[in-house]
């Protein structure tokens, strides 16, 4: 029996040499790739152990994390979560998602990107717990309210911008949400929330500043083309166009009429000028025609159409359509036909016009901090491109400012100071309500704010809601906000 | 010259009266050798207890309350109890076998007084309380087999009847009105619905005394027939009866109870028994050629069976993650053990809750998280020792049945790790046993501890008779 023992023996051995094998498989050889595994909660749970970094607007944190009770160790807190919404999203570990700043600036959020590699190591040697660095926005806390209680409850969004710089100064959206919702950690409680606000017909999850589904931006688009009439070198302010009450599109039976039903002004024939500070449909329409769709289309894109910004957020590009017909290239004369725009990209418009024709990239982002408040990483101003030249930057400026002082602007006034505007109200369909544009900057002399709103659903009123009525004072608040800061 | 004869008498007589009392002295001089050992290995494994459960204290809660007297003296005690009555009644016992077994099931307590504590589990709700209470019935009942068994010889005589229990005890869950509903296999039994009890870990003790006793009386009719075919001496028809009769017996185990492990156990046992006893190759090719159509018949004919297989070889697909009776558990459990790596993240910092059945099924995965490879491979070390240490035991016997006997019952030990461990590190598909000494739950600990008197008996047996002539 000796020799079976010992066989039998050398057996058990040869068992427990294969679980020494298959446990060094699973804990040494393929722990990275079990930990990398999309259904391992283990190492999900670990990248929320790490306290993440704070969102901080204006000196203040606007989104931070504070220790929980729970296996995800911290919970996600959100300041006026509805106004900024649209800028920090959320982020939750039980949804498994993130969006905004929370998404876009996650790594270093996290403490996980790859600048932060010595960071990591420093904080393993000093024996400290891993923590996310800071995210600083551009954004004012001060033009952030101003734009969300003038916006209050109409649907649409703001933007603000500073055009030498680029800087988005407030970005808010309606309706919106509440983040401290959509962070929580009670499953059951967060997926009803979020099933809701997808379920919602308004949209509240859309960020109307840089995505949603766009809107036509209507008569705020004449400042693209007015500019590439003057980028031409063949028209002035002074240029005219003749003046009827309607006019059949070229190779077409559909009529264009001008928002007043009748001609634009008494004359004979319109100027650019007057066209634009009228906001007439019929001279920008012909004027259109006149450059073609190729010329338009140049400009718009120097302006921002049809570009990719990751500001960090994804930002849906505007669109100026490709390869049009002459009665189709009329209608974007006017804003209209298949033109798409962003707040955002109205906002670049302004703020290219502002600065003198040079067109800054739009993002959020100043800095990134350290956990201990030192500087990881600054974001420095870039130039997008030049829209125009500085001559007719200036000459802009001057139609949009007669546009605000003595035209189809006038809500945006402010007591003493030279504000440049332009209104929109753009049809979206026979009987659709319309949508309601602002666009503009202030000081004229020397910009430091350009602002964008938009209203849909023609602010409540369907087709009697007018631009300047509804939107330009919403306009006017922002810049006031930035000026009186 | 006869005159030396009565002084050389004398001088034999003078010589063995001497012997005596020199062997009087030596055993005064050096008193239970073993038993110090024993001692000495004891401590270190009440050391390693209290540690274990002081890192959990601080892991977890991080502070270290009172109450790790309660777990760290209970288990102490018990065990000292036992080793106090083995050194008055067995002192010549192997003194490795019970710090082993001390060591491991006071892992067990910490770790599942560690999920306990996550789980905000306490007094008699926690199942680390209701397992040192096992502890206590397990050792009492060993203590009492170890002075109850003097000579664990007289099981020998009992053999049909023990043979005869163990098949009682396994059918014992199929009984109306004793058959725990609720549980996914049908190895509950329940006495008036509040003391519960898996039958069949006491069964595979009694199916190895049968076993052992059987094999010595049929040995060797066993042996002295067969035909020759392929290089070795395959079993007459008439002798493949016993095997097949345990093969059905293990199939009826994996059909009836829903129990896939037991059926393999008992089968594995009995093969390995039945090799020791002839020395036939025959008899194992024979046994895992039968054990392998038993598999593969019970994957056709009973869907858990299927299921258990394809979780196993799907174990990774999204799929069968997501999928009732999919592979959640398993894949969670070596998220665990991946999450752990060489060197653990240290007791009570772990995330092993999260794995379903942590404190049982899957104890391992739960040690490995929080031990990391190391205490992995410390754990299956000290099973390979005590494993060892049987068939040592086994080696060493003084006769046939004391051989088989400690044998089947190391064996079991070794198998039952096998296919526990080697079912949640997805080596073999995962069947449901008891991983021995950790896993929470009375059957098995009192059936394991049971097992420890019983080597402990042969262990003593072996030292303390005379050698034998005939090996």
């Amino acid at each position: 029996m000796t020799r079976e023992l010992r066989r039998l023996w050398i057996v058990v051995l040869a068992m427990f040499l294969a679980l020494f094998a298959a446990t060094s498989w699973i804990q040494v050889v393929r722990a990275d790739e079990l930990a990398a595994n999309s259904a391992n909660t283990r190492a999900l749970y670990d990248s929320y152990q790490v306290q993440r970094g704070a969102i901080i607007a204006g000196g203040t944190a606007i989104a931070s994390s504070v220790p929980s009770d729970d296996v995800y160790s911290f919970q996600r807190v959100y300041t006026d979560p509805e106004m900024w919404a649209p800028v920090t999203g959320y982020i939750n570990p039980m949804l498994g998602s993130a969006t905004g700043i929370e998404q876009a600036m996650n790594s270093v959020l996290s403490g996980t990107s790859g600048s932060q590699f010595l960071q990591r190591i420093e904080q393993i040697i000093s024996g400290q717990k891993p923590r996310g660095s800071n995210v600083v926005l551009s954004l004012d806390p001060v033009v952030q309210r101003a734009a969300y209680d003038a916006l209050g409850d109409l649907q649409g969004a703001v933007i603000a911008i500073e055009p030498a710089t680029g800087r988005i100064l407030a970005m808010v959206t309606s309706p919106s949400f509440d983040t401290n919702l959509l962070a929580q950690h009670d499953s059951g409680a967060v997926n009803a929330v979020y099933d809701q606000l997808e379920a919602d017909p308004l949209h509240p999850l859309y960020n109307r500043a840089i995505g949603g589904n766009l809107n036509p931006p209507g008569s705020t688009f004449k400042l693209v083309v007015a500019s590439a009439a003057l980028a031409s070198g063949k028209y002035t302010p002074q240029s005219t166009f003749p003046n009827p009450a309607s006019w059949q599109l070229p190779q077409s039976t559909d009529f264009v009429h001008n928002a007043s039903g009748g001609a634009c002004g008494a004359g004979e024939t319109v100027t650019l000028a007057d066209a634009l500070r009228y906001s007439c449909n019929i001279p920008m329409a012909m004027l259109a025609v006149e450059l073609g769709d190729r010329a338009i289309r140049e400009e718009a894109e120097k302006y921002g159409f049809n570009a990719d910004f990751e500001i960090p957020l994804t930002v849906t590009p505007s669109t100026y359509p490709q390869a049009l017909d002459d009665p189709q290239t009329a209608l974007t004369g006017f804003g209209q036909g298949d033109v798409r725009a962003t707040p955002l990209q109205m906002a670049l418009v302004s703020a290219g016009i502002a600065n003198d024709g040079v067109v800054m990239n739009p993002r959020m982002i100043d800095r990134v901090l350290g956990p201990n408040l030192l500087v990881q990483e600054s974001f420095d101003d870039t130039e997008f491109g030049r829209a125009l030249s500085t001559e007719d930057a200036e000459t802009m400026t001057q139609m949009m400012v007669a546009n605000v002082s003595n035209g189809a602007a006038a809500g945006a006034r402010i007591d003493g100071i030279a504000v440049a505007g332009k209104t929109g109200t753009a049809e979206n369909g026979p009987t659709d309500p319309y949508t309601l544009w602002f666009t503009g900057f202030a000081p004229a002399e020397n910009p430091q704010v350009a602002v964008a709103v938009v209203l849909e659903n023609g602010a409540g009123h369907g087709q009697q809601g007018g631009s300047d009525r509804y939107a330009s004072p919403i306009g006017k608040a922002v810049m006031e906000a930035v000026l009186n800061r | 010259m006869k005159a030396t004869d009565p002084i050389s008498t004398m001088d034999t007589a003078q010589i063995r009266a001497d012997t005596t009392v020199v062997k009087a002295l030596r055993k005064l001089r050096m008193p239970q050798t073993q038993r110090n050992r024993e001692l000495a290995l004891l401590l270190l494994a009440f050391v390693i207890n209290g540690s274990a459960l002081a890192l959990v204290q601080l892991g977890a809660l991080g502070e270290i309350q009172w109450t790790i007297l309660i777990y760290v003296g209970a288990l102490a005690a018990l065990t000292l109890v036992l080793h106090i009555v083995l050194r008055f009644t067995a002192p010549q016992a192997d003194p490795i076998v019970v710090p082993i077994a001390t060591v491991l099931t006071g892992l067990g307590i910490a770790m599942i007084y560690r999920i306990d504590l996550y789980r905000g589990h306490e007094g008699w709700d926690a199942l680390s309380t209701r397992q040192i209470a096992w502890s206590a019935i397990a050792m009492a009942l060993a203590v009492t087999v170890v002075v109850l068994l003097r000579n664990y010889r007289v099981l020998f005589r009992y053999t049909y009847l023990t043979g005869l229990a163990g098949i009682v005890l396994l059918l014992l869950p199929v009984v109306p009105g004793l058959a725990l509903q609720d549980a996914g296999a049908a190895v509950w039994v329940s006495i008036g619905g509040i003391f519960t009890f898996q039958p069949a870990e006491i069964a595979k003790i009694c199916l190895a005394v049968f076993f052992a006793g059987y094999l010595v009386r049929t040995r060797e009719s066993l042996l002295s027939t067969g035909h020759r075919f392929l290089g070795m001496t395959w079993p007459r028809a008439r002798e493949i009866g016993p095997i097949l009769v345990f093969w059905v017996l293990s199939l009826g185990i994996i059909v009836l109870q829903r129990d896939l492990g037991t059926g393999i156990l008992v089968f594995g046992m009995f093969v390995a028994m039945i090799y020791t006893a002839t020395g036939r190759t025959s008899w194992v090719l024979l046994g895992v050629g039968l054990a392998a159509a038993g598999v593969a018949i019970a994957a056709q004919l009973m869907p858990y069976v299927g299921a258990r297989i394809a979780a196993w070889w799907h174990a990774f697909d999204p799929a069968m993650i997501e999928a009732d009776r999919g592979s959640y558990q398993l894949v969670q459990g070596i998220f665990g053990l991946a999450q752990g790596g060489l060197i653990g993240t240290g007791l009570g910092q772990g995330r092993p809750y999260l794995t379903p059945l942590s404190q049982s099924d899957y104890i391992l995965p739960s040690l490995g998280e929080e031990l990391g490879l190391i205490g992995v491979f410390a754990i299956l070390c000290l099973y390979l020792i005590f494993v060892s240490r049987g068939i040592r035991i086994g080696l060493t016997g003084q006769d046939d049945f004391g051989k088989l006997l400690a044998t089947g019952l190391s064996f079991t030990i070794a198998l039952q790790v096998f296919i526990m461990v080697g079912g949640v590190t997805r080596l073999i598909p995962l069947t449901g046993l008891t991983t021995p000494f950790l896993a929470a739950g009375g059957s098995s600990l009192v059936a394991n501890w049971i097992i420890v008197a019983l080597l402990l008996r042969v262990s003593d047996a072996v030292r303390t008779s005379p050698r034998a002539v005939i090996g």
